[in-house]
């Protein structure tokens, strides 16, 4: 089972770091990450395993957005059948 | 794996452009409620949609955290109250309504719809105490939401009923005159009312329909204007195209929370009903698709066009993203619910007439309408009279829905708040129809060929 962590916001230092790590302390595995920087603004987005995670996904998804809330960046953690369902036929 | 363009573009509709699932709303049969002891139907009443809805809010906001898609309304819709209370004909039904409103603060929805009588053919016994309760009933209620059938296409219109709703419809705004007339924006009329809508205010869970359901509503009325917005001059039937894709990935949102639901609760999935909802919010306008459609302002001539395009576009979008469809499914134009309708009805661009024409081709009918409050009660229900007619003859859902605003006048203004929003009040064509709507009997059902 999959999820999609988005991050939209101004570049910094560390956003890819502190979302890597809680992302292990929840023990959610990262699959793939895309990211790209344009005019200044960040663009990330992390595919991760969250069948192994410890944590209930509300309790990631929780901690996750407050986490992009300390950095300024707005994070989405979403299930990925809500990308699947909406874009394919 | 999906592409990284599909995932930035759901989040910027969840984000910008108002996507959300409107309601999850769970239909409930209370036909094994029915009890010759009023007090005991509604102990039973109460004890069962508040044991099979306990968990529907708590789910409801589960699904929502975890798709990430805002979920705004969470409702019960119930077998209509006149069947239990044509069991106990000495009493008088606004106990029903109580134990709605308990059992919808003890689940914590917003709304119970299911006050609600079928008198399209008669009135049947509970059917006229009930419909003489609705005043009140939604005057010390809160959460309840009252609905009724007048007409149908294959029974005609039950003119002594039309009669009735037009001093009702004005009751219920008189007694709650105080809060802006709220009461009156809780109570529907319809003509061709379907038994599994789940959106309010007129939601029950008819007699055809399995012991509990789950019936979702959808919408996005923003999330389609900015589609349009982004394809530029493009000629009309790309128009069409891009409504029906757009159609298609939010109606796929409902159907993902409908399954989703109708698993976590154990209870069958019904309908995804296909509507683009509009909030008072700006970015969230059924007026403003219509506008980017290339009017200069909602209610211009064209505007009739636009919206059949959109309704027709809109179900066929969405009809291929969901299992089963039903509902009201296509376009709401509530005045006071749609910032572009309020702009247009302000400047005078949207009239009376104008709403009527366009209810030929829109989901419902003449939607959260603020009437002058010196209304009487015969033109309100030559207003019903003329909206069930084009529902009947053209075997579609109508719905009249007006707000008298007692103690104002037209361009002056009715504030309800919330995703009821705000308006101003409209002029009507003071003529009378009394003679007529005094007449009572029953207009007969429409031939079904011939149709010219």
């Amino acid at each position: 089972m999959n999820a999609v962590i988005t991050v939209l916001g101004k570049d910094n230092v560390g956003i890819l770091a502190n979302i890597s790590n809680k992302c292990a302390e929840a023990g959610a595995n990262i699959i793939e990450v895309t990211q790209s920087v344009l005019q200044g603004m960040f663009a990330m987005i992390m595919f991760v395993d969250i069948t192994e995670c410890t944590v209930p996904f509300a309790q990631l998804v929780d901690t996750l957005t407050e986490k992009g809330e300390e950095m300024g960046v707005k994070v989405h953690v979403m299930h990925e059948d809500i990308f699947n369902a909406m874009h394919t036929v | 794996m999906i592409n990284s363009h599909d995932i930035l573009e759901t989040i910027n509709m969840i984000d910008n452009e108002n996507l959300d699932v409107r309601t999850v709303t769970m239909g409930i049969s209370l036909l094994d409620c029915i009890d010759g002891d009023i007090d005991k139907a509604c102990d039973k009443v109460y004890d069962k949609i508040c044991r099979y809805a306990k968990n529907l809010v708590r789910t409801a906001e589960d699904i929502s955290k975890e798709y990430g898609i805002p979920i705004i309304h969470k409702r019960i819709a119930v077998t209509p109250a006149a069947m239990l209370s044509a069991a106990c004909p000495t009493k008088n039904p606004i106990k029903f309504a109580k134990a709605l409103n308990r059992a919808a603060d003890t689940t914590g929805v917003n709304f119970v719809g299911g006050y609600s009588a079928l008198v399209h053919k008669g009135f049947a016994p509970g059917d006229y105490s009930l419909i003489e309760s609705i005043p009140e009933a939604l005057d010390i209620t809160d959460k309840v939401c009252s609905s009724v059938n007048i007409g149908s296409t294959r029974a005609g219109i039950n003119m002594d009923a039309v009669k009735k709703m037009g001093r009702i419809i004005r009751q219920t705004a008189e007694r709650t005159a105080d809060r802006d007339c709220i009461g009156a924006a809780k109570l529907v009329v319809f003509c061709n009312a379907p038994e599994d809508n789940p959106f309010m205010a007129g939601a029950f869970h008819g007699p055809g329909e399995p012991d509990c359901v789950i019936n979702v509503g959808v919408s996005g009325p923003g999330v389609v204007r900015a589609a349009l917005a982004k394809a530029g001059d493009c000629n009309i039937t790309d128009v069409a195209d891009i409504v029906k894709k757009t159609a298609f990935k939010i109606t796929r949102t409902g159907q993902l929370v409908a399954k989703e639901a109708s698993k976590r609760l154990s209870v069958p999935f019904g309908i995804v009903d296909l509507s683009l909802a509009p909030t008072p919010a700006i970015g969230d306008s059924v007026a403003h698709i219509l506008e980017e459609m290339g009017l200069e302002q909602c209610g211009a001539h064209g505007t009739t066009a636009c919206l059949a395009l959109l309704n027709d576009a809109v179900k066929k979008g969405g009809v291929m993203a969901s299992s089963h469809v039903g509902g009201l499914s296509g376009a709401f134009i509530p005045v006071t619910e749609d910032a572009g309708m309020i702009d247009a009805a302000r400047s005078k661009s949207l009239t009376l007439t104008k709403l009527e024409a366009m209810t030929a081709v829109c989901s419902v009918g003449l939607d959260m309408i603020a009437v002058p409050g010196d209304t009487s009660a015969e033109i309100i229900s030559g207003i019903i009279a003329d909206e069930a007619a084009i529902g009947m003859v053209n075997s579609k859902t109508t719905a009249v829905r007006l707000i008298p605003a007692i103690g104002k006048k037209s361009g002056e203004e009715l504030n309800f708040g919330g995703l009821l929003g705000r308006g101003p009040i409209m002029d009507i064509n003071r003529k009378s129809p009394e003679k007529f709507i005094n007449r009572g009997g029953r207009i007969p059902a429409p031939m079904q060929s011939l149709k010219n």
